[in-house]
Protein backbone atom coordinates (compact mmCIF):
# COMPACT_ATOMS: atom_id res chain seq x y z
CA UNK A 1 0.00 0.00 0.00
CA UNK A 2 1.50 3.32 -1.03
CA UNK A 3 1.54 6.46 1.09
CA UNK A 4 -1.35 8.22 -0.65
CA UNK A 5 -3.56 5.13 -0.60
CA UNK A 6 -2.89 4.80 3.13
CA UNK A 7 -3.65 8.47 3.80
CA UNK A 8 -6.94 8.61 1.89
CA UNK A 9 -7.86 5.02 2.71
CA UNK A 10 -7.46 3.40 6.14
CA UNK A 11 -6.10 6.53 7.87
CA UNK A 12 -8.97 8.68 6.63
CA UNK A 13 -11.59 6.04 7.45
CA UNK A 14 -10.28 5.66 11.00
CA UNK A 15 -10.04 9.42 11.54
CA UNK A 16 -13.57 10.07 10.21
CA UNK A 17 -14.83 7.28 12.49
CA UNK A 18 -13.04 8.70 15.55
CA UNK A 19 -14.21 12.21 14.66
CA UNK A 20 -17.89 11.14 14.50
CA UNK A 21 -17.69 9.08 17.69
CA UNK A 22 -15.85 11.81 19.60
CA UNK A 23 -18.02 14.71 18.46
CA UNK A 24 -21.30 12.91 19.22
CA UNK A 25 -19.91 11.70 22.55
CA UNK A 26 -18.96 15.21 23.64
CA UNK A 27 -22.16 16.80 22.34
CA UNK A 28 -24.20 14.22 24.24
CA UNK A 29 -22.17 15.02 27.34
CA UNK A 30 -23.06 18.69 26.81
CA UNK A 31 -26.74 18.04 26.12
CA UNK A 32 -27.17 15.73 29.12
CA UNK A 33 -25.47 18.09 31.58
CA UNK A 34 -27.45 18.67 34.76
CA UNK A 35 -28.94 22.12 34.43
CA UNK A 36 -29.19 24.30 37.50
CA UNK A 37 -32.82 24.90 38.36
CA UNK A 38 -33.88 28.55 38.04
CA UNK A 39 -35.61 29.38 41.31
CA UNK A 40 -36.43 33.02 40.50
CA UNK A 41 -39.51 34.10 38.61
CA UNK A 42 -38.98 34.62 34.91
CA UNK A 43 -38.75 38.34 34.03
CA UNK A 44 -39.52 37.61 30.41
CA UNK A 45 -41.89 35.26 28.62
CA UNK A 46 -40.36 32.08 27.27
CA UNK A 47 -40.56 33.10 23.58
CA UNK A 48 -38.95 36.41 24.49
CA UNK A 49 -36.02 35.04 26.45
CA UNK A 50 -35.43 32.28 23.90
CA UNK A 51 -35.31 34.85 21.11
CA UNK A 52 -33.01 37.00 23.27
CA UNK A 53 -30.78 33.95 23.52
CA UNK A 54 -30.62 33.63 19.74
CA UNK A 55 -29.91 37.34 19.50
CA UNK A 56 -27.02 36.94 21.91
CA UNK A 57 -25.24 34.79 19.29
CA UNK A 58 -24.87 37.96 17.25
CA UNK A 59 -24.43 40.54 20.02
CA UNK A 60 -21.84 38.45 21.89
CA UNK A 61 -19.85 37.87 18.71
CA UNK A 62 -18.33 41.31 18.80
CA UNK A 63 -16.89 43.18 21.81
CA UNK A 64 -18.99 45.74 23.64
CA UNK A 65 -18.14 49.27 22.37
CA UNK A 66 -16.24 49.93 25.56
CA UNK A 67 -13.79 47.11 24.72
CA UNK A 68 -13.53 47.50 20.97
CA UNK A 69 -10.35 49.53 21.08
CA UNK A 70 -8.68 47.03 23.36
CA UNK A 71 -9.80 43.71 21.83
CA UNK A 72 -11.39 44.59 18.48
CA UNK A 73 -8.26 43.97 16.41
CA UNK A 74 -7.68 40.55 17.96
CA UNK A 75 -11.30 39.59 17.37
CA UNK A 76 -11.14 40.84 13.77
CA UNK A 77 -8.04 38.77 13.09
CA UNK A 78 -9.74 35.77 14.65
CA UNK A 79 -12.82 36.12 12.46
CA UNK A 80 -10.69 36.79 9.38
CA UNK A 81 -8.65 33.62 9.61
CA UNK A 82 -11.78 31.62 10.37
CA UNK A 83 -13.42 33.02 7.23
CA UNK A 84 -10.24 32.34 5.28
CA UNK A 85 -10.31 28.74 6.44
CA UNK A 86 -13.97 28.36 5.47
CA UNK A 87 -13.36 29.77 2.00
CA UNK A 88 -10.30 27.57 1.42
CA UNK A 89 -11.94 24.42 2.75
CA UNK A 90 -15.32 24.86 1.09
CA UNK A 91 -14.62 26.68 -2.18
CA UNK A 92 -11.44 25.03 -3.53
CA UNK A 93 -12.28 22.73 -6.45
CA UNK A 94 -10.46 19.57 -5.25
CA UNK A 95 -12.03 20.06 -1.79
CA UNK A 96 -15.47 20.31 -3.36
CA UNK A 97 -14.73 17.02 -5.12
CA UNK A 98 -13.84 15.50 -1.76
CA UNK A 99 -17.07 16.68 -0.14
CA UNK A 100 -19.10 15.68 -3.18
CA UNK A 101 -17.81 12.13 -2.77
CA UNK A 102 -19.10 12.22 0.82
CA UNK A 103 -22.39 14.05 0.43
CA UNK A 104 -23.28 13.37 -3.19
CA UNK A 105 -23.74 16.98 -4.32
CA UNK A 106 -21.47 19.76 -5.47
CA UNK A 107 -21.35 23.56 -5.55
CA UNK A 108 -19.43 26.29 -7.41
CA UNK A 109 -15.87 27.01 -6.32
CA UNK A 110 -13.35 29.82 -6.65
CA UNK A 111 -10.33 29.97 -8.98
CA UNK A 112 -7.28 28.26 -7.54
CA UNK A 113 -5.26 31.48 -7.76
CA UNK A 114 -7.82 33.26 -5.55
CA UNK A 115 -7.73 30.34 -3.11
CA UNK A 116 -3.94 30.54 -3.03
CA UNK A 117 -4.02 34.25 -2.16
CA UNK A 118 -6.62 33.66 0.57
CA UNK A 119 -4.56 30.75 1.91
CA UNK A 120 -1.43 32.86 2.20
CA UNK A 121 -3.37 35.69 3.91
CA UNK A 122 -4.92 33.15 6.30
CA UNK A 123 -1.49 31.70 7.00
CA UNK A 124 -0.19 35.17 7.84
CA UNK A 125 -3.12 35.76 10.21
CA UNK A 126 -2.42 32.39 11.84
CA UNK A 127 1.12 33.48 12.54
CA UNK A 128 -0.20 36.80 13.87
CA UNK A 129 -2.50 35.11 16.41
CA UNK A 130 0.35 32.87 17.55
CA UNK A 131 2.55 35.94 17.98
CA UNK A 132 -0.20 37.60 20.01
CA UNK A 133 -0.65 34.50 22.12
CA UNK A 134 3.03 34.27 23.06
CA UNK A 135 3.65 38.00 23.48
CA UNK A 136 0.55 38.97 25.44
CA UNK A 137 1.23 38.02 29.08
CA UNK A 138 -2.41 37.40 29.95
CA UNK A 139 -3.17 35.25 26.92
CA UNK A 140 0.12 33.41 27.36
CA UNK A 141 -0.80 32.61 30.97
CA UNK A 142 -4.22 31.33 29.90
CA UNK A 143 -2.79 29.13 27.13
CA UNK A 144 -1.98 25.47 27.54
CA UNK A 145 -0.92 22.53 25.35
CA UNK A 146 -4.43 22.28 23.90
CA UNK A 147 -4.24 25.82 22.50
CA UNK A 148 -0.83 25.35 20.91
CA UNK A 149 -1.52 21.88 19.53
CA UNK A 150 -4.88 22.93 18.10
CA UNK A 151 -3.10 25.84 16.43
CA UNK A 152 -0.35 23.54 15.14
CA UNK A 153 -2.63 20.88 13.69
CA UNK A 154 -4.80 23.45 11.90
CA UNK A 155 -1.72 25.28 10.66
CA UNK A 156 -0.20 22.04 9.37
CA UNK A 157 -3.29 21.40 7.24
CA UNK A 158 -3.02 24.88 5.78
CA UNK A 159 0.72 24.72 5.13
CA UNK A 160 0.64 21.26 3.54
CA UNK A 161 -2.33 22.32 1.43
CA UNK A 162 -0.46 25.33 0.07
CA UNK A 163 2.63 23.17 -0.53
CA UNK A 164 0.53 20.60 -2.40
CA UNK A 165 -1.10 23.16 -4.64
CA UNK A 166 2.23 24.87 -5.32
CA UNK A 167 4.13 21.55 -5.74
CA UNK A 168 6.84 22.67 -3.36
CA UNK A 169 9.71 20.29 -2.69
CA UNK A 170 8.32 16.77 -2.84
CA UNK A 171 6.24 15.08 -5.52
CA UNK A 172 2.55 15.96 -5.74
CA UNK A 173 1.63 12.45 -4.64
CA UNK A 174 3.72 12.71 -1.46
CA UNK A 175 2.55 16.24 -0.73
CA UNK A 176 -1.09 15.27 -1.22
CA UNK A 177 -0.62 12.25 1.07
CA UNK A 178 0.99 14.44 3.76
CA UNK A 179 -1.82 16.98 3.37
CA UNK A 180 -4.52 14.32 3.75
CA UNK A 181 -2.63 12.83 6.71
CA UNK A 182 -2.61 16.24 8.37
CA UNK A 183 -6.38 16.39 7.84
CA UNK A 184 -6.59 12.91 9.36
CA UNK A 185 -4.64 14.21 12.36
CA UNK A 186 -6.96 17.19 12.70
CA UNK A 187 -10.03 14.94 12.61
CA UNK A 188 -8.50 12.71 15.30
CA UNK A 189 -7.69 15.65 17.57
CA UNK A 190 -10.83 17.68 16.90
CA UNK A 191 -13.28 16.12 19.41
CA UNK A 192 -10.78 16.00 22.25
CA UNK A 193 -9.37 19.51 22.16
CA UNK A 194 -10.48 23.10 21.89
CA UNK A 195 -11.35 22.67 18.24
CA UNK A 196 -14.69 21.45 19.59
CA UNK A 197 -15.53 25.15 20.02
CA UNK A 198 -16.84 24.84 16.46
CA UNK A 199 -19.83 22.96 17.92
CA UNK A 200 -20.03 24.67 21.32
CA UNK A 201 -19.50 28.34 20.66
CA UNK A 202 -22.91 29.37 19.30
CA UNK A 203 -25.11 27.11 21.48
CA UNK A 204 -23.26 28.26 24.62
CA UNK A 205 -23.76 31.93 23.70
CA UNK A 206 -27.43 31.28 23.01
CA UNK A 207 -27.94 29.43 26.30
CA UNK A 208 -26.15 32.09 28.34
CA UNK A 209 -28.11 34.81 26.57
CA UNK A 210 -31.42 33.04 27.23
CA UNK A 211 -30.62 32.47 30.93
CA UNK A 212 -29.63 36.11 31.40
CA UNK A 213 -32.72 37.32 29.53
CA UNK A 214 -34.93 35.15 31.74
CA UNK A 215 -33.46 36.90 34.76
CA UNK A 216 -34.10 40.24 33.14
CA UNK A 217 -30.49 41.08 32.36
CA UNK A 218 -29.40 42.38 29.01
CA UNK A 219 -27.03 40.09 27.16
CA UNK B 1 15.43 -9.24 -37.48
CA UNK B 2 17.63 -6.52 -38.74
CA UNK B 3 18.20 -6.93 -42.44
CA UNK B 4 21.78 -5.69 -42.33
CA UNK B 5 24.77 -7.35 -40.75
CA UNK B 6 26.10 -5.76 -37.59
CA UNK B 7 29.40 -4.78 -39.23
CA UNK B 8 27.79 -2.07 -41.35
CA UNK B 9 27.93 1.31 -39.65
CA UNK B 10 24.89 3.36 -38.85
CA UNK B 11 26.04 6.05 -41.26
CA UNK B 12 26.08 3.56 -44.09
CA UNK B 13 22.64 2.29 -43.13
CA UNK B 14 21.26 5.82 -43.08
CA UNK B 15 22.67 6.55 -46.54
CA UNK B 16 20.97 3.41 -47.80
CA UNK B 17 17.70 4.71 -46.38
CA UNK B 18 18.13 8.09 -48.00
CA UNK B 19 18.70 10.00 -44.74
CA UNK B 20 20.86 13.08 -45.23
CA UNK B 21 23.72 13.93 -42.92
CA UNK B 22 21.88 17.14 -41.94
CA UNK B 23 18.72 15.19 -41.05
CA UNK B 24 20.70 12.69 -39.07
CA UNK B 25 22.53 15.33 -36.99
CA UNK B 26 19.24 17.15 -36.50
CA UNK B 27 17.71 14.01 -35.05
CA UNK B 28 20.69 13.36 -32.78
CA UNK B 29 20.66 16.97 -31.55
CA UNK B 30 16.93 16.79 -30.84
CA UNK B 31 17.42 13.57 -28.91
CA UNK B 32 20.35 15.02 -26.95
CA UNK B 33 18.19 18.03 -26.14
CA UNK B 34 15.31 15.82 -25.01
CA UNK B 35 17.70 13.96 -22.76
CA UNK B 36 18.94 17.25 -21.31
CA UNK B 37 22.47 16.50 -22.51
CA UNK B 38 24.93 19.31 -23.35
CA UNK B 39 24.56 20.82 -26.87
CA UNK B 40 27.83 19.28 -28.09
CA UNK B 41 26.42 15.82 -27.44
CA UNK B 42 24.24 16.00 -30.56
CA UNK B 43 27.10 15.99 -33.10
CA UNK B 44 29.07 13.62 -30.84
CA UNK B 45 26.18 11.18 -30.85
CA UNK B 46 25.90 11.51 -34.61
CA UNK B 47 29.62 10.79 -35.03
CA UNK B 48 29.48 7.82 -32.72
CA UNK B 49 26.50 6.36 -34.55
CA UNK B 50 27.88 7.15 -38.01
CA UNK B 51 31.27 5.61 -37.49
CA UNK B 52 30.72 2.93 -34.91
CA UNK B 53 29.37 -0.55 -35.49
CA UNK B 54 25.70 -1.09 -34.94
CA UNK B 55 25.16 -2.12 -31.36
CA UNK B 56 23.62 -5.48 -30.69
CA UNK B 57 20.22 -5.50 -29.03
CA UNK B 58 18.41 -8.54 -27.66
CA UNK B 59 14.71 -8.01 -27.09
CA UNK B 60 13.04 -10.51 -24.77
CA UNK B 61 9.26 -10.61 -24.43
CA UNK B 62 7.75 -12.30 -21.40
CA UNK B 63 4.38 -11.81 -19.72
CA UNK B 64 3.11 -8.90 -21.81
CA UNK B 65 0.56 -7.88 -24.41
CA UNK B 66 3.00 -6.66 -27.08
CA UNK B 67 1.56 -3.17 -26.74
CA UNK B 68 4.99 -1.79 -25.91
CA UNK B 69 6.44 -3.31 -29.05
CA UNK B 70 3.48 -2.01 -31.04
CA UNK B 71 4.21 1.45 -29.68
CA UNK B 72 7.80 1.15 -30.83
CA UNK B 73 7.16 -0.23 -34.29
CA UNK B 74 3.75 1.07 -35.38
CA UNK B 75 4.24 4.80 -35.12
CA UNK B 76 1.78 7.08 -36.84
CA UNK B 77 3.99 7.71 -39.83
CA UNK B 78 7.39 6.41 -40.85
CA UNK B 79 9.93 8.71 -39.24
CA UNK B 80 13.63 8.88 -38.79
CA UNK B 81 13.02 7.23 -35.41
CA UNK B 82 11.83 4.14 -37.24
CA UNK B 83 15.03 4.10 -39.20
CA UNK B 84 16.97 4.34 -35.99
CA UNK B 85 15.24 1.17 -35.08
CA UNK B 86 16.67 -0.34 -38.26
CA UNK B 87 20.17 0.81 -37.54
CA UNK B 88 20.65 -1.02 -34.31
CA UNK B 89 21.42 -4.66 -34.77
CA UNK B 90 18.33 -6.31 -33.38
CA UNK B 91 19.78 -9.78 -33.04
CA UNK B 92 16.86 -11.40 -31.27
CA UNK B 93 13.20 -10.54 -31.03
CA UNK B 94 10.72 -13.36 -30.97
CA UNK B 95 7.87 -11.08 -32.07
CA UNK B 96 9.51 -9.94 -35.29
CA UNK B 97 11.77 -12.81 -36.22
CA UNK B 98 10.72 -15.31 -38.87
CA UNK B 99 12.51 -18.16 -37.14
CA UNK B 100 10.72 -20.31 -34.61
CA UNK B 101 11.45 -23.22 -32.31
CA UNK B 102 15.04 -24.43 -32.13
CA UNK B 103 16.14 -21.98 -34.81
CA UNK B 104 14.97 -19.07 -32.69
CA UNK B 105 16.60 -20.51 -29.58
CA UNK B 106 19.84 -20.93 -31.50
CA UNK B 107 19.64 -17.32 -32.69
CA UNK B 108 19.35 -16.13 -29.11
CA UNK B 109 22.23 -18.30 -27.95
CA UNK B 110 24.40 -17.10 -30.84
CA UNK B 111 23.55 -13.43 -30.18
CA UNK B 112 24.47 -13.77 -26.51
CA UNK B 113 27.67 -15.67 -27.28
CA UNK B 114 28.90 -13.40 -30.09
CA UNK B 115 28.22 -10.16 -28.22
CA UNK B 116 28.85 -11.28 -24.67
CA UNK B 117 29.29 -8.29 -22.37
CA UNK B 118 28.41 -5.82 -25.12
CA UNK B 119 24.77 -6.23 -26.01
CA UNK B 120 21.86 -4.21 -24.70
CA UNK B 121 19.15 -6.37 -23.21
CA UNK B 122 15.65 -4.99 -23.64
CA UNK B 123 13.01 -6.77 -21.58
CA UNK B 124 9.31 -6.41 -22.24
CA UNK B 125 6.80 -7.92 -19.80
CA UNK B 126 6.83 -9.16 -16.23
CA UNK B 127 8.38 -12.42 -15.14
CA UNK B 128 6.02 -15.00 -13.64
CA UNK B 129 7.52 -17.14 -10.90
CA UNK B 130 4.40 -18.91 -9.68
CA UNK B 131 3.73 -22.54 -10.67
CA UNK B 132 7.50 -22.97 -11.08
CA UNK B 133 7.48 -20.38 -13.85
CA UNK B 134 5.13 -22.46 -16.01
CA UNK B 135 3.00 -19.42 -16.92
CA UNK B 136 5.57 -18.17 -19.41
CA UNK B 137 8.06 -20.50 -21.11
CA UNK B 138 9.94 -20.58 -24.40
CA UNK B 139 11.73 -23.64 -25.73
CA UNK B 140 10.90 -25.43 -22.49
CA UNK B 141 12.68 -22.84 -20.35
CA UNK B 142 11.04 -20.45 -17.95
CA UNK B 143 11.07 -16.70 -18.46
CA UNK B 144 13.11 -16.34 -15.29
CA UNK B 145 15.82 -18.73 -16.50
CA UNK B 146 16.04 -17.03 -19.89
CA UNK B 147 16.24 -13.59 -18.26
CA UNK B 148 18.94 -14.60 -15.80
CA UNK B 149 21.08 -16.06 -18.57
CA UNK B 150 20.62 -13.08 -20.89
CA UNK B 151 21.20 -10.54 -18.13
CA UNK B 152 24.51 -12.15 -17.19
CA UNK B 153 26.14 -11.13 -20.48
CA UNK B 154 24.39 -7.79 -21.04
CA UNK B 155 26.19 -4.44 -21.01
CA UNK B 156 22.97 -2.76 -19.96
CA UNK B 157 19.39 -3.77 -19.23
CA UNK B 158 16.37 -1.75 -20.25
CA UNK B 159 12.97 -2.73 -18.88
CA UNK B 160 10.44 -1.48 -21.43
CA UNK B 161 6.87 -1.00 -20.31
CA UNK B 162 5.28 -0.92 -16.88
CA UNK B 163 5.07 -4.74 -16.71
CA UNK B 164 8.85 -5.11 -17.03
CA UNK B 165 9.59 -2.01 -14.96
CA UNK B 166 7.13 -2.44 -12.08
CA UNK B 167 5.21 -5.66 -12.70
CA UNK B 168 2.31 -3.89 -14.37
CA UNK B 169 -1.08 -5.53 -14.76
CA UNK B 170 0.17 -9.13 -14.18
CA UNK B 171 1.63 -7.92 -10.86
CA UNK B 172 -1.70 -6.37 -9.80
CA UNK B 173 -3.65 -7.91 -6.97
CA UNK B 174 -4.10 -10.91 -6.73
CA UNK B 175 -1.09 -11.51 -9.01
CA UNK B 176 -2.13 -15.05 -9.96
CA UNK B 177 1.09 -15.86 -11.82
CA UNK B 178 3.49 -14.64 -9.13
CA UNK B 179 4.74 -11.96 -11.52
CA UNK B 180 7.70 -9.71 -10.73
CA UNK B 181 9.42 -6.81 -12.45
CA UNK B 182 12.88 -7.28 -13.94
CA UNK B 183 14.53 -5.41 -11.06
CA UNK B 184 13.19 -7.98 -8.58
CA UNK B 185 14.71 -10.87 -10.54
CA UNK B 186 18.01 -9.11 -11.31
CA UNK B 187 18.51 -6.88 -8.24
CA UNK B 188 22.28 -6.77 -8.57
CA UNK B 189 22.32 -4.83 -11.87
CA UNK B 190 21.30 -1.23 -12.53
CA UNK B 191 18.24 -1.30 -14.74
CA UNK B 192 16.80 1.50 -16.81
CA UNK B 193 13.02 1.45 -16.47
CA UNK B 194 11.13 2.92 -19.41
CA UNK B 195 7.67 2.61 -17.95
CA UNK B 196 4.30 3.24 -19.54
CA UNK B 197 1.48 1.12 -20.76
CA UNK B 198 2.83 1.41 -23.35
CA UNK B 199 5.83 3.76 -23.23
CA UNK B 200 6.13 6.52 -25.81
CA UNK B 201 8.12 5.29 -28.84
CA UNK B 202 10.46 8.29 -28.77
CA UNK B 203 11.20 7.64 -25.08
CA UNK B 204 12.24 4.07 -25.84
CA UNK B 205 14.40 5.01 -28.83
CA UNK B 206 15.85 8.06 -27.06
CA UNK B 207 16.87 6.00 -24.04
CA UNK B 208 18.45 3.33 -26.25
CA UNK B 209 20.22 5.98 -28.28
CA UNK B 210 21.79 7.52 -25.21
CA UNK B 211 22.94 4.12 -23.99
CA UNK B 212 24.43 3.33 -27.38
CA UNK B 213 26.22 6.62 -27.88
CA UNK B 214 27.44 7.42 -24.38
CA UNK B 215 27.85 3.90 -23.05
CA UNK B 216 26.45 5.19 -19.78
CA UNK B 217 23.13 4.92 -18.05
CA UNK B 218 21.11 8.14 -18.14
CA UNK B 219 20.32 10.02 -14.92
CA UNK B 220 17.56 8.03 -13.27
CA UNK B 221 14.78 9.01 -10.88
CA UNK B 222 13.82 7.10 -7.74
CA UNK B 223 12.01 4.50 -9.83
CA UNK B 224 14.99 3.92 -12.15
CA UNK B 225 13.48 5.95 -15.02
CA UNK B 226 15.43 8.44 -17.16
CA UNK B 227 14.90 11.84 -15.58
CA UNK B 228 14.95 13.47 -18.98
CA UNK B 229 11.61 11.88 -19.81
CA UNK B 230 10.15 11.15 -16.39
CA UNK B 231 11.35 14.22 -14.49
CA UNK B 232 8.08 16.15 -14.70
CA UNK B 233 4.57 15.17 -13.90
CA UNK B 234 1.95 15.33 -16.61
CA UNK B 235 -0.20 17.82 -14.68
CA UNK B 236 2.51 20.48 -14.66
CA UNK B 237 2.99 20.21 -18.42
CA UNK B 238 -0.64 19.68 -19.34
CA UNK B 239 -2.35 22.18 -21.64
CA UNK B 240 -5.42 21.94 -19.36
CA UNK B 241 -3.36 23.07 -16.36
CA UNK B 242 -4.41 26.76 -16.62
CA UNK B 243 -8.00 25.64 -16.09
CA UNK B 244 -6.98 23.80 -12.92
CA UNK B 245 -5.44 27.06 -11.73
CA UNK B 246 -8.66 28.87 -12.58
CA UNK B 247 -10.72 26.28 -10.72
CA UNK B 248 -12.52 25.17 -13.90
CA UNK B 249 -13.14 21.43 -13.83
CA UNK B 250 -15.06 19.24 -16.26
CA UNK B 251 -17.91 17.44 -14.49
CA UNK B 252 -18.43 14.74 -17.09
CA UNK B 253 -16.50 13.52 -20.12
CA UNK B 254 -18.82 15.14 -22.63
CA UNK B 255 -19.89 18.35 -20.94
CA UNK B 256 -19.18 21.84 -22.18
CA UNK B 257 -16.23 22.17 -19.81
CA UNK B 258 -14.57 18.98 -21.05
CA UNK B 259 -14.97 20.14 -24.64
CA UNK B 260 -13.58 23.55 -23.73
CA UNK B 261 -10.40 21.98 -22.37
CA UNK B 262 -11.19 22.31 -18.66
CA UNK B 263 -9.21 20.24 -16.20
CA UNK B 264 -10.16 16.57 -15.82
CA UNK B 265 -8.99 16.33 -12.18
CA UNK B 266 -12.49 15.75 -10.83
CA UNK B 267 -13.05 12.98 -13.38
CA UNK B 268 -10.15 11.03 -11.91
CA UNK B 269 -7.20 12.25 -14.01
CA UNK B 270 -3.96 10.97 -12.44
CA UNK B 271 -1.79 13.58 -14.18
CA UNK B 272 -0.65 15.19 -10.91
CA UNK B 273 0.87 11.94 -9.64
CA UNK B 274 2.15 10.60 -12.96
CA UNK B 275 5.63 11.27 -14.27
CA UNK B 276 6.00 10.86 -18.00
CA UNK B 277 6.54 12.84 -21.18
CA UNK B 278 3.02 12.39 -22.58
CA UNK B 279 2.18 16.10 -22.34
CA UNK B 280 5.39 17.21 -24.07
CA UNK B 281 6.49 14.57 -26.60
CA UNK B 282 2.90 13.32 -27.01
CA UNK B 283 1.88 10.34 -29.13
CA UNK B 284 1.52 9.47 -32.80
CA UNK B 285 4.21 11.79 -34.01
CA UNK B 286 3.30 14.54 -31.55
CA UNK B 287 -0.37 14.54 -32.49
CA UNK B 288 -1.95 14.34 -29.04
CA UNK B 289 -2.02 12.44 -25.78
CA UNK B 290 -4.84 10.82 -23.78
CA UNK B 291 -5.85 13.98 -21.89
CA UNK B 292 -5.94 15.90 -25.15
CA UNK B 293 -8.33 13.23 -26.44
CA UNK B 294 -10.66 13.96 -23.53
CA UNK B 295 -9.79 11.17 -21.11
CA UNK B 296 -8.00 11.55 -17.81
CA UNK B 297 -4.52 10.12 -17.35
CA UNK B 298 -4.58 6.59 -15.89
CA UNK B 299 -1.14 6.93 -14.34
CA UNK B 300 0.12 3.96 -16.35
CA UNK B 301 3.80 4.80 -15.96
CA UNK B 302 3.64 4.64 -12.17
CA UNK B 303 4.17 1.54 -9.98
CA UNK B 304 0.99 -0.31 -8.99
CA UNK B 305 -1.20 1.94 -11.12
CA UNK B 306 -3.75 -0.83 -11.48
CA UNK B 307 -4.26 -1.15 -7.72
CA UNK B 308 -4.67 2.53 -6.84
CA UNK B 309 -8.45 2.62 -6.88
CA UNK B 310 -10.83 3.74 -9.57
CA UNK B 311 -9.49 5.48 -12.66
CA UNK B 312 -12.52 7.76 -12.39
CA UNK B 313 -12.19 8.83 -8.73
CA UNK B 314 -10.42 12.14 -8.10
CA UNK B 315 -7.06 11.81 -6.38
CA UNK B 316 -8.21 13.43 -3.14
CA UNK B 317 -11.44 11.49 -2.73
CA UNK B 318 -11.57 8.97 0.10
CA UNK B 319 -10.87 5.35 -0.60
CA UNK B 320 -13.60 3.54 1.30
CA UNK B 321 -11.94 0.19 0.86
CA UNK B 322 -14.84 -1.88 -0.38
CA UNK B 323 -14.76 -2.30 -4.13
CA UNK B 324 -18.15 -2.92 -5.68
CA UNK B 325 -20.13 -1.23 -2.91
CA UNK B 326 -21.56 2.24 -3.51
CA UNK B 327 -19.77 5.16 -1.88
CA UNK B 328 -23.01 6.36 -0.29
CA UNK B 329 -23.58 3.00 1.39
CA UNK B 330 -20.03 2.92 2.73
CA UNK B 331 -20.23 6.52 4.01
CA UNK B 332 -23.52 5.79 5.77
CA UNK B 333 -22.11 2.55 7.22
CA UNK B 334 -19.01 4.24 8.61
CA UNK B 335 -20.50 7.50 9.86
CA UNK B 336 -23.77 5.91 10.97
CA UNK B 337 -21.92 3.31 13.02
CA UNK B 338 -19.62 5.95 14.49
CA UNK B 339 -22.51 8.28 15.39
CA UNK B 340 -24.39 5.41 17.04
CA UNK B 341 -21.27 4.47 19.00
CA UNK B 342 -20.83 8.11 20.02
CA UNK B 343 -24.45 8.30 21.20
CA UNK B 344 -24.06 5.17 23.32
CA UNK B 345 -20.78 6.44 24.74
CA UNK B 346 -22.25 9.89 25.46
CA UNK B 347 -25.34 8.56 27.19
CA UNK B 348 -23.26 6.09 29.20
CA UNK B 349 -20.82 8.84 30.24
CA UNK B 350 -23.63 11.19 31.25
CA UNK B 351 -25.39 8.39 33.14
CA UNK B 352 -22.21 7.43 34.99
CA UNK B 353 -21.56 11.06 35.85
CA UNK B 354 -25.08 11.56 37.24
CA UNK B 355 -24.86 8.36 39.27
CA UNK B 356 -21.58 9.52 40.76
CA UNK B 357 -23.13 12.88 41.65
CA UNK B 358 -26.15 11.14 43.14
CA UNK B 359 -23.94 8.94 45.33
CA UNK B 360 -21.87 11.95 46.39
CA UNK B 361 -25.05 13.82 47.35
CA UNK B 362 -26.32 10.80 49.29
CA UNK B 363 -23.11 10.49 51.28
CA UNK B 364 -23.28 14.08 52.53
CA UNK B 365 -20.80 15.42 50.02
CA UNK B 366 -23.07 17.56 47.88
CA UNK B 367 -21.37 18.98 44.85
CA UNK B 368 -24.57 18.44 42.86
CA UNK B 369 -26.89 19.79 45.51
CA UNK B 370 -27.66 22.84 43.47
CA UNK B 371 -28.82 20.68 40.62
CA UNK B 372 -32.17 19.08 40.18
Amino acid sequence: MDFLTFARGPALRVSIGVFCIGVVWRIMGFVLLRIRRERSLARESMPRYLSEGLLAIATRSWPHPEFVRRTGAGEAIGYSYHMGLFVVVLLFGPHITFFASLFGFTWPGLPSSVITVISVVTLTLFLAVLFRRVTNPVIRMLSNFDDYFSWFITMSVLVTGIATTAHVGLSYETLLAVHILSVDGLLLWFPFGKLMHAFYIFPSRAINGAILARRGAAS
Amino acid sequence: MSAAPAAISVGEMLRRHGISRRGFIKYCTATASALALPPWMGPAMAAQLRDGPRPSVIYLSFQECTGCFESLTCSFAPTIEDLMFDVISLDYDDTLMAAAGDAAGSALAAAMRDNHGKYILVVDGSIPTGASGACCTAGGRTAEAILREAAAGAAAIVAVGTCAAFGGIPFADPNPTGAWPVSAIIPERPIVNVSGCPPIAEVITGTLLQLVTTGKLPDLDGHGRPKAYFGNNIHDRCYRRPFYDQGKFAKSFDDEGARSGWCLYELGCKGPTTFNACATIKWNGGTSFPIESGHGCLGCSEPNFWDKGSFYAALDTPDWGKAGESTGTQVVELTGGAVAAGLVLGVASAGTSRLRQHHSAGSGNKPGAEGE
